[in-house]
């Protein structure tokens, strides 16, 4: 008789297709651009640039430099923010057994936000000859911030952390930092544009430099996450069942906020509040694989990435050269898309 | 073989008590049937000896007490049967009953092919191969039963808690899954405690019976000891009939009330 339970095999086919998504998105990301070379010579110049092999892609320094210092760094964010918000939403539906939940749900969002606007409206153009640019920096310690406090409050009411508390203290924790939020912006109304732009999200300045504040903290989020991808499964059978399965639940749910809420705040101090995609691609990719943690957690990071990258091609595109923010782009793209695979999913069965 | 010692166990609830003080020895093989009305205590016991639930007093296993055990090493001497239990939609059986080795995988690792092996001897054991490549999701109630109590006998823990494990199942699912967890107890040895409304079945498959009233014990021992018209109408509220069948089985008929 064959065995019932193996290691699924199909599991290494979707990780292994999700990471030819991403080479692709990342190929088309460095490809397209308002300015530039011919979109064909940029693979040739990857190629050319491979130790040994030498091709004649015809690009000139200029050329380079576009795809060097402007396209790779902002596709490379894109990348880093689309699979954290990705894992971190996936991760957070675990902990919390809720497919509604987001990872800003735990007040992250509206604690940056909070930050962002401090920054803003005391007196950001007297930051600029600043060694460091605290933008990001105020609105990574107000997602934390934020988080930290729902964390105490949701502790506060019964003693340990039910999984509703937290979620409520969340509700209240937005609220609060909203509320403060909208009175600075009431009191500088000449900001409110800067403000807004820095909420719906963008990343059109992305650099090196952002790339290399955030990495830490996306690695270092990305693999505790995907450590406790098995875990996450045996918490889909409720926090009581897993407590008797030999869980310690609380612990488990703190390390997964925890990672998920740090991989959060980092990549939306650069990049602001993405929305959408936090909820729309670990649904995606449960459509596609099922619903087990152990492949929704690494597909959902791949294709998170993938998923961003593709999603800020139109934005560099139309409206040039002003903008349409990747955040209305996310929504755009994603929500047709998700509907596209809810029915043919629903039709298949 | 292993045996449980509670020690004058409390639960209470946010101040109301469920269980006082309850003190029982349970010997290695034996199967005891706590009874009792609707909030007598019945599930806060089994749910304190799992670990679900905060308790005072002590509970030991061969005589070591589990406070001092971490949650996982708690789970491989002991699995639990919830009364209502969560079987996740889009797992398969198979992955299902695979959740019971948990205790026995590190806390970031991945089962091992012993793991995997014990899963598929359970499965083929329990004759539920048809249930084990199934969604959890097209189960009728029987089979999910015996997903759990399969999942549970994955744990391969000595100790077998049951809460209302026939609540929900008709009367040949309740026999079968009786009969399965009988068959288990003798072939490993299993000590079990099971919460259970139905008195005719709680005789016939335990050893011995406990009593609960208002989280107090308030009789012990065997079938025909405990399940007696006097105690049980006291207790429950109820006037009862008791028949008593040639090969020793109890049977607790009600009364219908008379409209006069």
């Amino acid at each position: 008789m064959t065995s019932k339970v193996q290691a699924q095999p199909e599991q290494k086919w979707w990780i292994l297709s999700a990471t030819a998504l991403l080479v692709c998105a990342l190929l088309l990301g460095v490809m397209i651009g308002p300015a530039g070379p011919v979109w064909w010579r940029v693979p040739l110049e990857l190629i050319n640039r491979l130790p040994i092999v030498r091709v004649n892609s015809g690009l000139s320094a200029t050329d380079w430099s576009i795809i060097w210092q402007i396209r790779m760094p902002r596709v490379v964010l894109a990348a880093l923010v689309g699979s954290t918000l990705s894992i971190a939403g996936a991760s957070y539906q675990g902990v919390f057994r809720n497919p509604l939940v987001d990872p800003y749900l735990l007040g992250v969002a509206a604690g940056a936000g909070l930050g962002a606007t401090i920054v803003i409206t005391t007196n950001r153009s007297g930051t600029s000859s600043w060694f460091i640019d605290p933008l990001p920096l105020v609105a990574f310690i107000g997602g934390l911030l934020a988080v930290i406090a729902t964390y105490l409050v949701g502790s506060r009411v019964r003693g340990e952390h039910s999984a509703t508390t937290l979620v409520l203290a969340g509700v209240a924790v937005t609220s609060l930092a909203t509320a403060v939020q909208t009175f600075l912006l009431q009191r500088n109304t000449d900001v409110i544009r800067q403000v807004y732009s820095w909420i719906l999200g963008r990343l059109s300045s992305a650099t090196w430099g952002d790339v290399r504040l955030v990495l830490p903290y996306v690695i270092v989020s990305s693999i505790t996450l995907l450590l406790h991808r098995r875990l996450l499964d045996v918490l889909r059978v409720g926090d009581e069942e897993a407590t008797a399965l030999g869980v310690n639940v609380s612990r488990v749910r703190l390390a997964v906020v925890i990672s998920a809420t740090l991989g959060t705040a980092a990549v939306v101090s650069v990049s602001g509040l993405i929305g959408f995609v936090g909820i729309i691609v670990p649904h995606a990719v449960r459509l596609i694989v099922g619903t087990s943690y152990r492949v929704v957690l690494p597909v959902s990071l791949l294709f998170g990435a993938a998923f961003l990258i593709i999603a800020d091609i139109p934005g560099r595109i139309l409206d040039n050269p002003a903008e349409t923010p990747i955040g209305v782009v996310t929504a755009f793209l994603g929500a047709p898309f998700f509907l596209l695979i809810l029915r043919t999913r629903q039709a298949q069965k | 073989m292993t045996s449980l010692h509670l020690d004058s166990v409390s639960v209470n609830y946010n101040g109301r008590v469920a269980v006082d003080g309850f003190t029982d020895i349970i010997k290695s093989g034996e199967w005891l049937c706590v009874i009792g009305p609707n909030g007598a205590g019945k599930s806060s016991i089994l749910r304190a000896i799992a670990g679900i639930t905060q308790h005072t007093g002590r509970i030991l296993v061969d005589g070591s007490p589990m406070s001092s055990r971490s949650s996982r090493r708690r789970a491989q001497l002991i699995a639990y049967v919830p009364q209502a239990p969560v079987l996740p939609s889009g797992m398969t059986g198979a992955e299902y009953v695979l959740l019971g080795r948990n205790p026995f995988v590190t806390h970031f690792g991945v089962e091992s092919d012993n793991d995997r092996s014990t899963v598929n001897d359970v499965i083929e054991r329990l004759d539920l191969a048809d249930l084990a490549v199934r969604d959890v999701d097209t189960l009728s109630g029987g089979e999910r039963q015996r997903l759990v109590i399969a999942r549970a006998v994955a744990q391969e823990a000595p100790i077998l808690l049951l809460d209302e494990p026939t609540s929900a199942l008709d009367i040949g699912y309740q026999q079968q899954a009786l009969e399965l967890v009988d068959r288990l107890r003798r072939e490993h040895g299993l000590t079990v405690v099971s919460a259970m409304h139905d008195l005719t079945l709680a005789g016939i498959y335990s050893d011995r019976l406990v009593l609960m009233h208002a989280g107090h014990r308030v009789a012990d021992g065997a079938a025909e000891e405990v399940l007696r018209p006097e105690i049980l109408s006291e207790f429950y509220g109820v006037s009862v009939r008791v028949h008593r069948e040639d090969d020793g089985t109890i049977i607790v008929v009600p009364n219908r009330r008379s409209v006069v």
